[in-house]
């Protein structure tokens, strides 16, 4: 099989959520959890393969959180993290982080930031102590502050200026959300991210990065015995911070189907993808994430699936096509297809070819048997997701960002397992036949 | 989800094996196991998961090896051993895999093609079968064959136009010169265009043997259980082959510097030239100097002085290719198009200064505690275990090497990275490629016309 190229072009962030969300929740991580006074929440996920830790903080704020007119300020305050505090020089964290054998990097998201170091499990002491120390004690002078900008600039030149399907994606978002913030890119607007002010970053820094905002994640050789006091120690002494009350986004009913066409000299080969709102964790009920999870992989879970049998090995119109779905969020789900036509093929042909594919749906449903094995599929992956110590940390992380529990991570396959034809039908005819989707055309400059 | 560090290109990953280092305190304690048809296999158990890693290697048999006019035919094969095999058509095929929830998948390399296999033991009969046709009874289906190819032509017409893949082949070229590696492991879209099934049954046969075949595994499966599953995966496979040896590449010290102009906002740079090989004495040497010269992700020199103090670049590093045939020293950075003058002045002076200061002690100590202390991280999971359990044999490195690689690093001393540096380390010698509209900066040399 041929990896393919479009998921490239496929909103990938929202791709790579999909597959998350249908690969790794698992009834196995076991986690243990307590909360400390000031708020913070703890969660282990021990696994004794090796004497090492992954240390992961969740907080509990993304770029949708972002000010108005101050769009890539999450990500942007994400970099200056790793500057100097009142304890530490600037670049000392991850000088420290290194001597220490231990790796690192950080994310930003719309929904939550997260940074995340790995190392010998005798280090503990040390990494707690500077990540607790940087929940409140950084600077931020304008030396740390200028060249980080630029870097982030460059970040966007890397990502976004010279990508087409990162431009594209930009201008579909934008379409696609008619309220929600969503529809501003995580990493900012050019234009706004040259603007923030040390005070804009400062105030951000006050009003999010606090206990009572965040989740801390400790994965590998770990018991609650050693590691709550080294938790009290250094994060216990932390105040929380009163947390300002958040709008509570949401769209309204879209009514129209919209088109966004980009044509760019550097775009050789032809793509064509849609999206259409979706229920999501926090929005709507639970149960019918799990069938639009088991809906996805039906369609688009791979090379047996719907999408890709009908128009790449039997039609033979697309490249590759697929689905997805991402209900990972803490605003509206999305739900999306996208294909890649063959040469004499169009991105037309590719779009109809969908269109059917999905009037079958409408019309017929699916199988019992397509929905059997896909459930086997997304339950035997959540096997997979206990190997190894980071993606746990994340996913297990990353639900309780979203506002959901440790337990409906570990029920998650119990859960799936429960869906019936029934249900995948209902998000069928709610989602699949629902109207205000966006369609988006990838074309070469001279393309007709 | 957007991050501090770009998540590492390919590149990197592959270099993550090649470099792996690996734990003795966590004590992966490696079993060498011989099935009774003569099949060996390093194997680390661990009966924590139920599921099984597998990595296997064919040495030899890697794309820089494809015909002249034939770029691209490991790298099809690769997408189409698991299109159908034995009785089983392409769609029957990935139903199986599919639904048992089989990992399988095949990689061409430039020297090596490799097979990565991941299992949930319930389903472990059926993945050694399915397994076993894909190596020995291919059927490159016409229906297949041109469903793949139109994938790869599909990838190869997007990346015609991509930055960074157009800077990768003309600085390959750059520095290759006329050796092999200098060609696209993924091929050309007329080469591939004109591959055909007997092509592609004979790389097959010429390739995949017994006697080129590296295994590493890990998993909740004994010695003797493994064993069977040896003989059932890779007995049907020829025992020998002849060898197959790639010349020495000369790599390019002449400097050049080509600009490929292209309408966009930021340049990408790639940059490199003549390092050392794996086997090489020095080559713990090397790496320690790496490390501080650009491959350290938060901590390098060219991190510090390129990210950290001007805020030139996202990204920039370093990085060894220690081909026995092509050891390379080299790394990529991308910036502003008017920045890229001040990016080059930077980076030649780091390489200057290595050449002429090497590193300071505290350097040396920190990057030592670094690759030390980091090197139980690579136990984390199943697949990065086996995967460097193929690693340690394709280099010879004994399993030993657990136990003695601290030994090798703390050895590394500053004198012996100064004369090193002194020796190796050339600005002069550095092979640029730009692919973007840089200001100030003059191209030496003319850019070849390239096939895509």
């Amino acid at each position: 099989m041929m990896r393919s190229v479009q998921i490239a072009f496929c909103l990938v962030l929202l791709c790579l959520a999909s597959i998350r969300t249908t690969t790794t929740h698992a009834k196995v991580f076991s986690p243990e959890s307590f909360t400390l006074k000031n708020g913070l929440q703890v969660v282990l996920l021990p696994n004794h393969r090796a004497p090492i830790v992954t240390q992961l903080i969740i907080y509990r704020v993304g770029a949708m959180d972002e000010p108005a007119g101050k769009s890539g300020i999450a990500h942007f305050f994400e970099h200056l993290m790793f500057k100097g505090t009142k304890n530490l020089k600037a670049g000392e964290f991850s000088a420290i982080v290194a001597r220490n054998g231990g790796q690192e990097n950080a994310f930003t998201g719309q929904d939550y930031t997260g940074y995340h170091q790995s190392f010998a499990v005798d280090r503990l002491d040390t990494m707690m102590r500077i990540e607790a120390d940087r929940m409140q004690n950084l600077v931020l002078t304008k030396e740390d502050i200028e060249p980080e900008r630029k870097v982030v600039l460059e970040e966007r030149n890397s990502r976004v200026k010279n990508n087409p399907s990162a431009l594209l994606r930009e201008e579909v978002n934008a379409a696609f959300y008619l309220n929600h913030p969503y529809r501003v890119p995580v990493i900012g607007w050019e234009h706004e991210i040259k603007a923030l002010t040390r005070e804009d970053l400062v105030k951000f820094y006050r009003q999010w990065y606090a206990p009572n905002n965040a989740v801390l994640i400790y994965a590998g050789d770990v018991s609650v015995e050693k590691i709550r006091p080294l938790v009290e120690k250094h994060y216990g002494k932390i105040p929380s911070v009163s947390m300002p009350k958040r709008v509570a986004w949401s769209e309204p009913p879209q009514q129209s189907d919209r088109r966004i066409t980009l044509r760019h000299t550097q775009v050789r080969q032809p793509s064509w993808s849609r999206k259409i709102m979706a229920p999501g964790v926090q929005f709507g009920k639970l149960m019918t994430v799990y069938a639009l999870e088991v809906l996805a992989e039906i369609i688009g879970g791979g090379t047996t699936s719907r999408l890709y049998r009908s128009l790449v090995v039997e039609q033979k119109i697309a490249a590759n096509a697929g689905a997805w779905y991402d209900g990972d969020n803490r605003g509206p789900g999305s739900f999306g297809f996208y294909g890649t036509p063959l040469p004499g093929k169009t991105v037309l042909d590719v779009e109809a070819a969908v269109e059917q594919e999905v009037a079958k749906l409408l019309k017929g449903g699916v199988s019992e048997q397509e929905v059997r094995e896909a459930i086997t599929r997304l339950q035997n992956a959540a096997i997979y997701a206990r190997d190894g110590l980071h993606a746990p940390a994340s996913i297990v992380g990353e639900a309780l960002a979203l506002g959901l529990t440790i337990e409906d991570v570990e029920q998650w396959p119990e859960r799936v397992g429960q869906i019936k034809v029934k249900a995948v039908n209902a998000v069928i005819k709610s989602v699949l036949g629902r109207k205000g989707s966006v369609t988006a055309l990838l074309l070469p400059e001279d393309a007709k | 989800m957007i991050g501090l560090l770009p998540v590492f290109t390919v590149v990197l990953v592959f270099l993550t094996g090649v470099f792996g280092f690996f734990s003795p305190a966590s004590a992966a304690k490696v079993e060498t196991v011989v099935s009774p048809g003569g099949i060996s296999a390093w194997l680390v158990r661990d009966p924590s998961i139920p599921l099984i890693s597998m990595n296997f290697t064919f040495r030899e048999a890697g794309a820089s090896l494809d015909p002249k006019g034939k770029g691209g035919r490991a790298k099809m094969v690769s997408a189409l051993l698991d299109e159908g095999a034995g009785n089983l058509d392409s769609q029957a095929f990935q139903r199986q895999l599919e639904n048992q929830s089989i990992r399988l998948s095949f990689n061409a390399g430039k020297d090596t093609f490799g097979g990565s296999l991941k299992m949930l033991n319930k389903f472990r009969d059926s993945a050694i079968k399915l397994t076993a046709l894909a190596l020995t009874k291919p059927r490159f289906d016409k229906d297949a064959v041109q469903r793949i190819r139109a994938q790869i032509l599909t990838g190869l017409k997007s990346r015609s136009s991509s930055p960074g893949y157009i800077a990768n082949r003309v600085w390959s070229n750059a520095i290759y010169g006329k050796h092999p590696y200098a060609r696209p492991t993924m091929g050309t879209q007329k080469s591939v265009a004109g591959l055909s099934v007997e092509d592609l049954r004979s790389y097959v046969s010429e390739s995949f043997s017994r006697d080129r075949l590296i295994v590493g595994v890990v998993g909740d499966v004994t010695a003797s259980e493994l064993k069977p599953a040896l003989d059932q995966i890779f007995g049907g496979l020829p025992g020998k082959r002849p060898r197959r040896k790639i010349k020495s590449a000369r790599i390019s010290s002449k400097g050049t510097l080509l600009v490929v102009k292209k309408a966009i906002p930021q340049s990408v740079v790639i940059f490199g030239q003549k390092g050392v090989t794996r086997s090489d004495p020095n080559f713990y040497v090397a790496y320690v100097m790496n490390h501080i010269l650009g491959g350290g992700s938060f901590t390098s020199r060219l991190y510090n002085e390129v990210r950290e103090k001007r805020g030139l670049a996202y990204s920039v590093y370093t990085y060894l290719s220690p081909r026995q045939m092509a050891p390379l020293l080299a790394g990529r950075l991308s910036t502003a198009n008017d920045r890229v003058a001040e990016s080059l002045r930077v980076l030649r002076e780091e390489w200057q200064r290595m050449a002429v200061q090497g590193v300071s002690d505290a350097e040396l100590e920190n990057a030592k505690s670094f690759i030390n202390g980091s090197f139980p991280l690579r136990f984390s999971s199943s697949d990065q275990i086996s995967e460097l359990l193929v690693t340690l044999q394709y280099y010879q490195l004994g399993a030993d090497y657990l136990k003695n690689r601290r030994n090798l690093i703390d050895a590394v001393s500053a004198m012996q990275i100064k004369q090193l540096a002194k020796r190796v380390i050339n600005r002069e010698a550095l092979t640029v490629t730009i692919v973007g509209d840089p200001k100030g900066v003059k191209a030496t040399g003319k850019v070849p016309l390239l096939d895509f």
